[in-house]
């Protein structure tokens, strides 16, 4: 049985995960769904603990190997189903078809090995027909490529010492030395200062113009997103409370969630205030969830329409651009025109 | 790298002074506080004050503390000769002096039991690497299931029953009830290497079941911490197979730390392994050690004491070198 409609080149379809820990199950991501296509881009926002970082290791795979993980739901990529592939099925594919930049390349990088040695090594567990010195030469360009000074003598360098941004330039060139169809960057900029920062943004958006990936983005600055992003999701408890395409997420954010993050954002253009203001509260324990929506309580308009009972999910509701919340869309449009915008 | 490696040398022979200093010092005074006279040590209690001024002359001990240090010092480097007028005695480097109780020079007399305390440990290093680094690894790989709970048991066994416990039983099981392997005798490896074997095997194991479960143990911990890290999750996100992650990324910076205590452990061992040797009957540095100590010899204790300091002081600067060649972080510090 085909299906006649193309499916997206990753189709994240349902994605639960869970850990069984001693103090109880972990619901780290619930009911995801989202998709991304070649040439685009997907951000990923949400404060520590919402499950952006979980869905990622997801799609590669990456928590097959703990034993207390327990992944349901389809992934999809390049019309393979993921989730239940096996496990050398899904080896081949990571670091080949999908890589992963990750967040501090100081410690995602072996300190005993020279970042030359790393690369070659990603190169050939893919390419293993490949001689030594092929392999070496590809690393070098692929340094060169992402802009590393000198590629021939930094070859033989360790990670420590190289700068931030350097390293992390290093850590792109491992993820793309095997021209991955799917990328994706988890907080790639975050132990990065600023100027470097827009270097690596601009450095990933070039290499996925020359390859044409789909590119996820994980963050919780919702400037990177602005920046790159095409489609945005919002999540929050793990699970997925916003998503839609980024220029209209932005402009008319619909979760009271959103409005917070885009609240607690610096902003050099207007007068300063007091002081930002953050989403009031902590994260919810993802042991226990609150019942109903994740965020009612934080959620600083709860119960605005008398509906005082959280017992119910809500569900994404909404054509391109969808939303989970309780309140009644009319509500939320007059309180993000009267209360929100003009604070933000 | 160079400036490493000659920076540790120098602390290593720093070391080693403050050692020799320190047991000397040790020697001079022990005699001094429970009033026993060395000189009448040397040749027995009814001896006529001349003969004993003699032997004081001759061992120089009427000398200086500091110079008598000194010339210690030359007899380890250069040899000394002892002279009393025209009777004059020559001792050949390495010169540690002449045993209280037998009269020989100690330095021959420790060099014969080295072998045996050499051949000992040595053995028993290999026996516990292997054993206790593969069932560390594997409870770190199968955590939380039988096989690590199983392991760990046996190893806090091991780490908490004395060496002569274990080998009596072992002796007992292996040696007198199962008979199947001589009562151990100790036969140089050059003499007959089967029979320096099999006469060497159980020490070996005893001695090996109380390092290997320490060093399963710190394996294991070692190895859940950098099963955690993040470049092994790269390691798996490059698409690498499990053998490569586990035995190359996690290994190598999991056993760093084992590097560092089996330095130490080993070169401990090597200045003698006093109650395997004594359960076992095997006459080397921890027996000879031990004996002295009953016999009130200084000079040997103090000879044993500067080779146990010794291949410490060796085997750290080893693992200072393994280190950095390890570890390249530590080679800039």
């Amino acid at each position: 049985m085909s299906t006649p409609i193309a499916r997206p080149y990753l189709e994240v379809k349902d994605l639960n995960v869970r850990f069984e820990t001693d103090d109880g199950i972990v619901q780290a991501v619930t009911d995801s769904s989202f998709s991304v296509e070649r040439g685009k881009t997907l951000g990923i926002v949400g404060e520590s603990g919402s499950g952006k970082s979980v869905t990622s290791l997801a799609v590669l795979g990456l928590h097959r190997t703990r034993s207390n993980a327990k992944v349901s739901g389809e992934i999809w990529l390049d019309d393979q189903e993921l989730v239940t592939a096996t496990d050398e099925q899904v080896r081949k594919l990571r670091g080949g078809k999908m890589a992963m930049i990750f967040q501090d390349p100081l410690s995602a990088m072996h300190p005993y090995f020279t970042v030359g040695s790393q690369i070659v090594e990603a190169y050939r567990v893919h390419h293993p027909e490949t001689n030594k010195k092929v392999a070496r030469e590809k690393a070098i360009d692929m340094l060169a490529r992402v802009g590393i000074p000198q590629p021939e003598r930094r070859f033989n360098d360790y990670a420590h010492q190289f700068s931030g941004g350097m390293r992390q330039r290093a850590m792109i060139a491992m993820a793309l030395v095997n021209d991955p169809s799917l990328l994706i960057a988890d907080e790639p900029t975050t132990a990065l200062d600023v100027t470097v920062q827009a270097q690596i943004l601009d450095l990933i958006r070039d290499l996925q113009d020359e390859f044409g990936s789909a590119v996820i983005m994980i963050t919780h600055d919702l400037g990177v997103v602005a920046e790159l992003a095409d489609d945005v999701l919002v999540m929050y408890g793990g699970k997925v409370i916003e998503k839609g395409p980024a220029i209209d997420t932005f402009q008319n954010p619909q979760h009271p969630y959103t409005w917070g993050l885009l609240g607690s954002m610096p902003r050099l253009d207007r007068e300063v205030r007091d002081r930002l203001n953050p989403v009031k509260g902590t994260p919810p324990s993802l042991i226990n969830l609150p019942d109903g929506c994740a965020f009612h309580p934080r959620c600083p308009y709860a119960g605005r329409n008398g509906n005082r009972s959280f017992t119910e999910v809500p569900m994404l509701r909404g054509d391109v651009h969808k939303v989970a919340c309780h309140l009644p869309p009319d509500d939320r449009t007059t309180i993000f025109q009267q209360e929100v915008l003009p604070n933000l | 790298m160079l400036a490493y490696i000659v920076r540790r040398l120098f602390n290593a022979i720093i070391t080693l002074l403050v050692v020799t200093a320190v047991t000397f010092a040790i020697f001079f005074a022990i005699p001094k506080a429970t009033g026993s006279d060395p000189a009448l040590l040397y040749i027995g209690k009814q001896s006529d004050p001349a003969a004993i001024e003699g032997i004081r002359t001759k061992m120089g001990f009427n000398d200086p503390i500091i110079v008598q240090y000194g010339k210690f010092l030359k007899g380890i480097v250069a040899g000394r000769d002892y002279a009393n007028g025209p009777d004059v005695t020559h001792c050949p480097a390495p010169c540690l002096g002449y045993s209280f109780s037998t009269d020989q020079e100690v330095t021959p007399l420790l060099m014969e039991d080295l072998p045996v305390t050499l051949s000992l440990a040595l053995g028993a290093a290999v026996l516990w690497l292997i054993i206790g680094i593969s069932f560390g690894v594997i409870s770190a790989l199968r955590r939380g299931t039988f096989i690590d709970r199983a392991a760990m048991t046996t190893a806090l066994a091991g780490v908490s029953l004395p060496v002569y416990f274990t080998g009596l039983l072992a002796s007992a099981i292996f040696i007198y009830w199962l008979e199947w392997l001589p009562q151990g005798q100790y036969v140089p490896f050059t003499e007959n290497p089967a029979e320096w074997f099999t006469g060497l095997l159980l020490p070996w194991i005893t001695l090996a079941f109380l390092f290997a479960a320490t060093y399963a143990r710190l394996t294991r911990a070692n190895m859940l911490e950098t099963l955690g890290e993040d470049y092994v999750r790269t390691a798996r996100a490059k698409g690498l197979t499990e053998r490569v992650v586990i035995g190359k990324h996690a290994l190598r910076s999991g056993l760093t730390p084992i590097v560092t205590i089996f330095g130490l452990d080993l070169g401990a061992l090597l200045g003698g392994a006093v109650l395997t040797e004594t359960v076992f009957n095997l006459r080397g540095l921890g027996y000879q050690a031990l004996t002295a100590i009953r016999q009130n010899d200084l000079p040997i204790i103090l000879g044993v004491t500067l080779i146990a300091a010794f291949f410490i002081v060796f085997a750290n600067l080893i693992v200072d070198l393994v280190y950095g060649w390890i570890d390249p972080r530590v080679r800039l510090a």
